[in-house]
């Protein structure tokens, strides 16, 4: 390894701290001062420190609670059904057939689908006019009349939610088949003589030898999931009645109104509230570094 | 081992399970051409086709034509290109300094980088929306690039260096015993070897600029709006143009699919290292 007091890694490692602490650490602090002030486009004049006035404006409006309810089904309906079905993409794409690589890629496209076009292939299948999934569901006989999916409340957000999980299961999908590849066959051949079952298997050597790539990819998901807001955006923009704005997209949402010192104060509510998980992630990955080497 | 007919059903049952599985995944895609490939008349008839009655490409002519779909086209690939660049440079200089150097706030610098990943794009949107506007670079590509960064460069930093801590050290050990100092064992020895990996990466970085919305929504007017806001805006007042905006969706996925298709193996390996060795 390199000398001691070598001045080349820090000239090496300098043009990208410089380039993010302008483009993360400034914003960050930036973000902090702005919930400390009313800061308002609309209003220039009366931009000024109000101490903690977005705090408890935040904290006492009705629709930041829903926001963050709204976070919380979306997280762990979403994210638990991607790890669900991932999982079962997975173990089917570990079997061995013809054609495995082609259908293996093939299966990955929505995760290199922009979110935008998400939103927008999904509001087009959801239509209630002229949509797909209204006809199929017309056809085989479950409704009687077409369905306006994403302009009621009860049904939209179930529907964001089914957007995200297609979403996602790629990802997963991807994550646990490399864990699966990485289990030694000889664990299986040693069940086999000891006639252990197929569920058996399952729970006594897959799972368990999956346990860090389903951690470190649930976390991961979950702080993307929550974070994201084109999909949503693109389906409802968090309407209708707000039945579907999440925190993030309430945030996006004030931003556009350019009442930037409120869209601040939720946006860092946020963060403090995923730090918990980044945290966990955090430790664990430098956990799995450390044992490593 | 011998297959009974237990065996054969429970294969036949795991392949009918793909085969769902595969068109719910797909059938978005399919459905996003069959329309992008239908006349106005039928798009909007009384009942919903599964095959056009009738081929037409009109929607990606009118795209081109009364949209001007180059123009959106041109400016993403420019971001793209550019924070491709920039976020490679930068990161596979840092990357190298991490894997080849014990050095003091290594561990720290390592994880600042990390937590960057972290933050959640909304928190950065609105200062940055304050800082570019002060800056007077708000409506430029510069913006745009610039606010890629703050996902593009951590997330290289940490897939390069993996990849490079894979490669023995021995391997640059050896050209600088021969008298090649470091930077020339670098780029003789290591590049080529890393070429691949730094290709998968920077197929991801393209990826994610090309598909990015958030940050162009706020970031680009009329003029330098990339891909992903012109095709919001084709919801308009006047409704949807659900056919312009399918073809415009086709066009948008073949570039992305083609680099997936291409880095996929390497990038796969990167994602996944971490995880699973962890």
């Amino acid at each position: 390894m390199g000398r001691k007091k070598n001045v080349w890694p820090y000239l090496l490692v300098a043009p990208a701290l410089l380039t993010v602490l302008t483009v993360v650490f400034i914003p960050v602090v930036n973000a902090v001062s702005m919930s400390f002030q009313s800061y308002d486009l609309r209003r220039p004049s009366r931009i000024g420190f109000i101490g903690l006035g977005n705090y408890s404006e935040v904290l006492s409006d009705p629709l930041f609670w829903q926001a963050v309810w709204k976070t919380v089904v979306w997280v762990a309906v979403g994210v638990g059904f991607q790890f669900l079905f991932g999982f079962i993409l997975a173990l089917l794409l570990n079997r061995r057939f013809f054609g495995r690589g082609i259908v293996r890629s093939i299966s990955l496209i929505p995760w290199v689908t922009p979110g935008v076009l998400i939103g927008l292939m999904w509001r087009w299948i959801y239509d209630g006019s002229y949509g797909v999934l209204n006809d199929m569901l017309f056809r085989l006989g479950i409704i009687r009349d077409f369905v306006p999916f994403l302009a009621r409340g009860e049904t939209a957000f179930p529907a964001v939610i089914l957007t995200i999980i297609w979403q996602g299961i790629p990802f997963f999908a991807l994550m646990i088949l490399a864990g699966l590849q990485g289990i030694p066959e000889e664990l299986y051949d040693a069940a086999d003589v000891d006639g252990a079952n197929g569920v058996q298997k399952l729970f006594r050597i897959t799972i368990p030898s999956l346990k860090n790539v389903i951690f470190v990819t649930t976390l991961l998901r979950i702080i993307w999931v929550s974070n994201s807001v084109d999909v949503i955006f693109n389906l409802t923009e968090g309407g209708p009645a707000y039945a579907t704005q999440t925190l993030s997209v309430y945030v996006f949402n004030k931003g556009n109104t350019l009442n930037l010192g409120y869209a601040a104060t939720m946006s860092i509510l946020l963060a403090l509230m995923l730090s918990s998980v980044a945290v966990v992630y955090l430790r664990r990955i430098f956990r799995g570094q450390e044992g490593a080497r | 081992m011998k297959k009974t007919p237990a065996d054969s059903a429970k294969s036949l049952a795991s392949y009918l399970l793909l085969a769902a599985m595969l068109v719910f995944l797909l059938f978005p895609f399919y459905w996003t051409f069959v329309t992008s490939i239908k006349p106005e008349g039928e798009l909007y008839g009384k009942t919903v086709t599964y095959w056009p009655r009738e081929v037409t490409f009109e929607s990606y002519r009118r795209l081109f034509s009364d949209y001007n779909f180059v123009r959106p086209m041109t400016n993403s690939l420019i971001v793209a290109a550019a924070t491709t660049l920039v976020s490679l440079t930068v990161s596979l200089l840092a990357a190298y300094a991490f894997s080849r150097f014990q050095f003091r706030g290594r561990k720290f610098l390592m994880t600042l980088f990390l937590t960057n990943n972290m933050f959640p794009t909304v928190l950065l949107l609105i200062p940055l929306y304050a800082i570019m506007r002060k800056l007077g670079i708000l409506y430029t590509p510069l913006a745009l690039i610039l606010a890629y960064t703050t996902f593009t460069i951590p997330f290289s930093i940490w897939l390069l260096n993996g990849y490079l801590a894979d490669l023995p050290p021995s391997l640059e050990e050896a050209a600088m015993v021969d008298g090649a100092n470091r930077a020339q064992a670098f780029v003789r020895i290591v590049l080529p070897v890393l070429m691949p990996c730094i290709v998968a990466t920077g197929a991801y970085v393209f990826m994610t600029s090309w598909n990015e919305y958030t940050f162009a929504v706020m970031f680009t007017n009329e003029a330098n709006r990339t891909i992903p806001v012109s095709l919001k805006n084709l919801i308009g007042q006047l409704g949807v143009e659900w056919g312009m905006l399918t073809a415009g969706g086709i066009i948008t996925i073949i570039p992305v699919c083609f680099m997936f298709f291409f880095a996929q193996k390497k990038l796969i390996e990167g994602l996944t290292a971490g995880a699973v060795k962890g």
